[in-house]
């Protein structure tokens, strides 16, 4: 490696690494929080079997799950002109939630599902009603079981930020495009962004394991053998 | 305390139960006995609600219910009086021994924390389990989560306890612990309903039996003279079949 080539990445580090903590860790926490809400929601109602709301739910996974995110970003952004009410960072917000929404659903419901029907049997005969059987009995369970899977659609959104790009959002990957852009070192640069990704996702992956121990100390691990 | 009048249900074709009735007093052991798929456990599941019936009438505490068409509110109030036991326990594998017993106090019932663990405590010794209270399902043998299960219905103080075969799941070194737990609680005065394969316990526990077959009620009576002098060829032959058995 040249001392140019060196120099070069040593000065775009810090310029390359700010927008990810400005841009790419935000969005993705943002993002994949409310994602949560609406896969939690999602996955209730078809576990519950609401008829109309169900229906929905259906149609809205088979939707989001069917079409590329980077075209659900150009629909929002440059189709509904979403950048002329809000930030391409808030417009980017928006469809990472709902499309990590309709995944993460699948995993919830496939997880409440998961759950013996006994224990929801055995909460009505001590008297307790749906709400809080679900509340304290099938969801605990069932986010125990998501936990790996949700851990790893985190993983992914974090990386899929870097498509937020073609939307203007000034993240990592952009902030690499633009310096690559002046000095031309496309593999120093988009290899040092690579590593700064894989720095971010190393770091998740090691909170993944850490949830999973905290989780098996509370009766989770044993629990899935029973 | 409870009486069950002309309870039928079917699935698709199949009638289930045609028309079951019975009556319990406070304090009587009734077993449930009969061959597989003549509608025990469907008639238990049924007079707590776990299935709808299509027709029938549930007189309990003094009350009559129409069992095919009783409000939330009815079952919520009867099931707050009643405890289950389960063939395979379910007992809430995210909870430990004393929070399964608790859950029921705690948060169907409002009941401050500290009054409901020593409730569970206390239902938990009974059954011979206080060592337990902290170990989840997953950490005790199927025998231990029976009767955790039987503590659980147990500290809710229920009128009637009803058991759906609490022993078929079981190993057969495990089902006397579980066994004579019931047995404890019948001389204590506890009302029990209980569909069992266990011949002994009917014979020796409970002080009524009733056999069931293809959805019915085919014989019954007090469990010595049912056991001594079986009127009908059907029980009979079941009795027959049973003790060739063992």
């Amino acid at each position: 490696m040249t001392e140019r080539v060196w120099n070069i990445l040593v000065e775009s580090f810090p310029k390359i690494l700010l927008p990810g903590l400005k841009m790419t860790l935000p969005l993705t926490a943002i993002a994949f929080a409310l994602a949560m809400v609406i896969a939690i929601v999602v996955a209730l109602i078809q576990f519950a079997h609401i008829r109309v709301l169900s229906q929905i739910c259906r149609f809205y996974i088979w939707v989001i799950r069917g079409t590329p995110l980077l075209v659900q970003l150009f629909v929002v952004f440059y189709g509904f002109r979403a950048g002329m009410v809000m930030s391409p960072f808030w417009a980017a917000v928006l469809v990472f939630a709902v499309n990590e929404g309709a995944y993460c659903a699948e995993t919830m419901r496939g997880a409440l599902e998961g759950v013996p029907a006994g224990q929801i049997e055995a909460g009505y005969c001590v008297g307790m009603s749906y709400t809080q059987i679900m509340r304290r009995i099938v969801l605990p369970q069932a986010l125990r079981t998501a936990f790996p899977s949700l851990s790893n659609g985190l993983i992914s959104m974090v990386k899929d930020t870097s498509l937020t790009a073609n939307i203007t959002v000034t993240e990592m990957f952009m902030a690499t495009q633009r310096i690559n852009a002046r000095y031309y070192e496309p593999l120093a640069l988009y290899m040092e962004v690579a590593v700064i990704y894989l720095l971010f996702s190393t770091l998740l992956t090691w909170l993944q394991r850490l949830g999973e121990k905290r989780l098996s100390a509370l009766g989770g691990k044993e629990a899935r053998h029973a | 305390m409870l009486e069950v009048r002309d309870l039928k249900k079917s699935l698709g074709d199949l009638a289930v139960l045609r028309g079951v009735s019975l009556k319990m007093e406070k304090g009587d052991v009734t077993a449930i006995i009969g061959p597989s798929g003549g509608g025990k456990t469907t008639l238990l599941r049924c007079i707590n609600f776990l299935e709808m019936a299509d027709s029938g009438t549930l007189v309990f505490d003094g009350q009559s219910y129409n069992l095919a068409a009783i409000g939330k509110k009815d079952i919520a109030a009867i099931r707050r009086k009643t405890g289950f036991v389960f063939q395979s326990f379910n007992l809430f594998s995210n909870k430990t021994a004393l929070q399964n017993v608790t859950e029921g106090l705690i948060i169907a019932r409002k009941m401050p924390k500290a009054q409901a663990n020593g409730i569970a405590m206390e239902a938990l010794r009974q059954v011979g389990l206080s060592d337990r209270a902290d170990h989840y399902p997953s950490q005790l043998s199927g025998g231990q989560q029976q009767r955790v299960a039987i503590a659980r219905a147990l500290a809710t103080q229920p009128d009637i306890i009803y058991f759906d075969e609490p022993t078929s799941a079981l190993d057969p070194e495990l089902i006397g612990e579980v066994l004579s737990v019931m047995r404890d609680l019948a001389s204590a005065g506890m009302t029990m309903l209980v569909v069992t394969h266990e011949m002994r316990f009917a014979r020796e526990v409970s002080n009524h039996v009733i056999f069931m077959a293809d959805g019915g009620i085919v014989e019954e009576g007090p469990s010595r003279q049912f056991f001594a002098d079986p009127r009908e060829e059907r029980t009979k032959a079941f009795l027959r079949t049973i003790s060739a058995e063992k």
